[in-house]
């Protein structure tokens, strides 16, 4: 299974997603310039976390406009697997490929913790080896990461079983307190109608292997394979 | 030539953390009578075109396409010819 990582200007975490997908999976992965504009051959796209453009205008509002993006957003229609976090994510909302928004962080400040996420939805290939309601601890970082979407878009996202991660406590349970950015309905990680794009704020990469201090997040790379390796047969 | 000058803001439907701050930070300092703050967006932007209308009919574009999230924002601009 081949993996591409895009690399934007200003990208920081393109290095920490290549290494996750040689570390954890052992599979071939290769950078994707921005300026490239096919990303045929790949079986899954990871936009990595990061400042692209500097985050100049609205995070990700440029880079959504880079010439590999037509590529990617093409991948995405047939049904391509594409992976968000972070930075991705915002790219991936600014582009139309996940609805909603983000904004500041509701207290202003850059987040660097450790959060825990709940999953709450198992059938997504990025989360396929995990069980309902699993919790992840899983890291976060970023100053623009508060979820926005109108109450219809919500409603949608609930009915169509959209929403992937959702912050909580370490017991599991979805509270005020355990919201980092203000996020509405705690959503940290949404998919599309169809499960093939997935957007997270928290940084799976980070803490795919042990050494790091959690390998919580190896499940979704892990998923990813053990999902293709599924469809292949 | 034509020049817009762009005012963006988010819609009043969303919070806006910035100026929620900026609003507690006025009332401390004695500017009780503050009621909001809305923290936004300031443009300026050249466009050589034909006419008036066919400036404001591009910046419109380029606001709806790239200067402002219709999912969160509002955008307003004055066009003047310089």
């Amino acid at each position: 299974m081949k993996f591409g990582v895009i690399v934007f200007p200003g990208s920081n975490c393109d290095a920490d997603c290549l290494h996750a997908v040689k570390a954890v999976l052992d599979q071939p992965v290769e950078y994707i310039w921005h300026k490239s504009n096919s990303v045929d051959g790949f079986d899954c796209i990871i936009l990595p976390g990061g400042f692209s453009y500097g985050d100049y205008l609205r995070a990700g509002a440029i880079a959504r406009f880079s010439p590999v993006m037509e590529a990617v957003i093409n991948y995405a229609q047939k049904g391509g697997w594409v992976l968000g976090i972070c930075n991705g994510f915002q790219v991936l909302l600014e582009a139309g490929l996940l609805p909603g928004a983000m904004r500041r962080n509701n207290n202003l400040q850059f987040i660097c913790q450790d959060t825990y996420l709940k999953v709450e939805n198992c059938s997504t290939p990025f989360t396929a080896l995990c069980h309902p309601g699993e919790v992840l601890k899983i890291p976060v970082a970023h100053g623009e990461g508060n979820y926005y979407c109108d109450e219809k878009t919500l409603k949608e996202l609930k009915q169509n079983n959209q929403i992937v991660f959702r912050y909580c406590d370490e017991m599991g349970k979805v509270t005020g307190e355990a919201n980092p950015n203000g996020s509405i309905n705690n959503i940290a990680g949404i998919c599309n109608r169809h499960g093939n794009v997935l957007g997270m704020m928290p940084h799976p990469e980070r803490c795919a292997e042990e050494i790091l201090g959690s390998s919580d997040g190896a499940v979704l790379f892990k998923s990813i394979l053990a999902s293709w390796q599924r469809r292949v047969k | 030539m034509y020049q817009a000058k762009i005012y963006i803001t988010l819609k009043q439907s969303v919070l806006d953390p910035q100026g929620s701050a900026v609003t507690k930070s006025l009332h401390a300092m004695g500017y009780e009578n503050v009621k909001d703050v809305r923290v936004g967006r300031y443009l300026v932007v050249d466009v050589d075109a034909p006419s008036k209308e066919a400036a404001g009919e591009q910046v419109h574009d380029m606001c709806r396409k790239l200067l402002a999230n219709p999912v969160i924002e509002d955008y307003t601009f004055e066009l003047v010819e310089v």
